[in-house]
């Protein structure tokens, strides 16, 4: 039974105050803009807007600020904004060897066609604090070199050099391409077992750290399928839609994606020879620790289409799809503390009564036995 | 980028298939420019170019909504949704110099309106072929090389963190 309780009003308001007195901080310090942020918090607005699942860095930024820069809260502001939205057009496939790539490096391939090109990465770097950032006054960075010859306008994908020689799976679009039906969890509920396209998309805007940890017990052993990096790209591609007034593709900007292809061995089944298969990971905004966790946990859930057995939970698509969520997971955990007041009278009188039944039981029945 | 006009229709009024897909090309090109383009340069186009400035029919005011980006599995496999982007669209009619009146649609990334407004006017404008040529090596032209040289930048910096990786040989 669910008593309504009314009240608190004042509290609740009290309380509002004081969050955001304690969200902006010591008034003797600057307020943050939410351009500062959207600028200098860049992989943090990444994040909000891939798990947020729309990309827009104003309003990512935005979100981190009101969030106290709690991203999960953030995520969940950006989430109910998007419902407010009306979907005007579903995009053409972004293709991204037209990436204008910043980053793309392969450990398969020392010298593969374009090159290996580190970008901004945090690879190689000492992680020792740089007490130069906390000093007043801070200096600008220099410029970053620019070489002459930019690289190239399209980039070979490396598993394409893996595919020439036919060792790996092909990845090619089903005959009715365009004219099938596109699976949409925003729109319909998720059944199992989910199809892939599905599962990319919860993959895609699943939480972080879930996906971390579950790629990570693939390698420990837990559904693994000896993973190689096939090749990670970062960088802008152009993104097209089809107006239904003008009937042709319009290109309406660019967004930034991350990019993993991972390549695995497979040791063949009854109807395929052995070759490498993939696993593949892409995010809105530059986010490579998420795309390689996915790309691991994507390979894992193919088991059924590889013809593998599932023995481990990041196989389990709906252990995996229906937990991924930081939205919905935040919520139900923390929906923990809202008044159970209700359910827990009755738990304790249910408590009561077992207490005195045993306690009747006892008397009736063997002396109780002393503690030791 | 694929034709879309069916080699079998019959020509439309006014131009051959082959005119027909020429001019949406064209229509693309500064569409694609006029989405890019900083707010601020469009509004000292639209205020500096034109003398005077026509008048605006509003055809359907702009509106801030989402467009659901689909990628490819593998980059290059079966679709599937990659997550929203913010998406502001906006239609206006602007009258050609002869007085023919002309219907000008924007689709801008992100969520300004005024940006997806004066794109939707430039569009109306490049279809006037008393003003096309003007505008295009006045604004189109330009905004695109400054977007190219922008994608060149990007890749120059991008080049100049490319590896040479060598593997130590060991003597056996």
């Amino acid at each position: 039974m669910y008593v309504a309780v009314k009240g608190g009003e004042a509290a609740i308001d009290a309380a509002h105050r004081d969050l955001a007195a304690l969200r902006r901080g010591d008034a003797a310090v600057p307020a943050l803009t939410v351009a500062q942020i959207r600028e200098q918090m860049g992989l943090a607005v990444a994040r909000v807007m891939a798990e947020g699942s729309l990309y827009d860095p104003d309003l990512a930024a935005l979100a981190i600020k009101q969030a106290w820069g709690d991203v999960p809260e953030a995520i969940f502001l950006l989430r109910a904004y998007r419902t407010t939205l009306p979907r005007l057009a579903t995009t053409a496939p972004i293709d991204t060897t037209r990436m204008v790539v910043r980053r793309r490096v392969s450990a398969t391939f020392k010298d593969l066609p374009g090159g290996q090109v580190l970008g901004p990465t945090f690879d190689y770097t000492h992680r020792l604090l740089d007490f130069a950032l906390a000093a007043e006054g801070e200096t600008e960075p220099e410029a970053p070199p620019a070489a002459d010859q930019p690289l190239d306008e399209t980039l070979p994908r490396v598993a394409d050099i893996l595919g020439d020689e036919g060792l790996i799976e092909p990845e090619q679009p089903p005959a009715d391409d365009g004219a099938g039906p596109v699976g949409d969890l925003t729109r319909d509920p998720v059944t199992y077992p989910a199809d892939r396209d599905i599962r990319l998309q919860a993959l895609a805007r699943g939480d972080e750290g879930f996906l971390l940890s579950l790629a990570y017990s693939t390698q420990r052993g837990h559904g693994g399928n000896h993973p190689f990096a096939g090749e990670i790209r970062m960088g802008e591609v152009e993104v097209e839609i089809v107006p239904e007034e003008l009937g042709f593709p319009v290109s309406i900007g660019d967004i930034t994606v991350s990019e993993c292809q991972m390549i695995n061995q497979f040791k063949g089944s009854k109807a395929v020879p052995p070759q490498f298969t993939r696993g593949y990971g892409l995010t809105l905004g530059y986010n490579e620790r998420k795309v390689m966790a996915m790309a691991l946990v994507d390979r894992a859930l193919r088991h059924r289409e590889l013809d593998e057995e599932a023995t481990a939970p990041a196989q389990d698509d709906e252990f995996v799809l229906s937990h991924a969520d930081v939205v919905e997971a935040s919520g139900f955990v923390q929906h923990l503390k809202l008044p159970h007041y209700v359910d827990f009278q009755a738990e304790l009188d249910l408590v009561r009564r077992l207490r005195r039944a045993a306690d009747s039981d006892e008397t009736a029945g063997e002396p109780p036995q002393e503690d030791t | 980028m694929a034709d879309t006009s069916d080699p079998g229709d019959p020509p439309p009024p006014g131009g051959t298939a082959v005119e027909t897909a020429t001019e949406t090309e064209a229509r693309r090109r500064w569409m694609a420019a006029l989405a890019r383009a900083p707010r601020a340069h469009l509004e000292s186009a639209w205020r500096d170019l034109l003398d005077p400035a026509p008048p605006v029919t509003p055809l359907r005011p702009a509106e801030i909504g989402t467009a659901m980006v689909q990628a490819r599995a593998g980059g290059t496999g079966a679709r599937f949704h990659l997550g929203e982007m913010t998406v502001t669209r906006c239609s206006v009619t602007v009258p050609a110099r002869d007085g023919t009146p002309l219907v000008g649609h924007a689709y801008v990334a992100g969520r300004d309106r005024r940006h997806a407004d004066l794109a939707a006017r430039f569009d109306a404008l490049m279809q006037d072929p008393a003003r096309r040529d003007a505008l295009e090596s006045a604004l189109i032209a330009p905004l695109l090389e400054d977007q190219a040289a922008a994608r060149r930048g990007t890749r120059q910096r991008a080049a100049a963190s490319r590896v040479d990786f060598f593997t130590l040989m060991r003597g056996d």
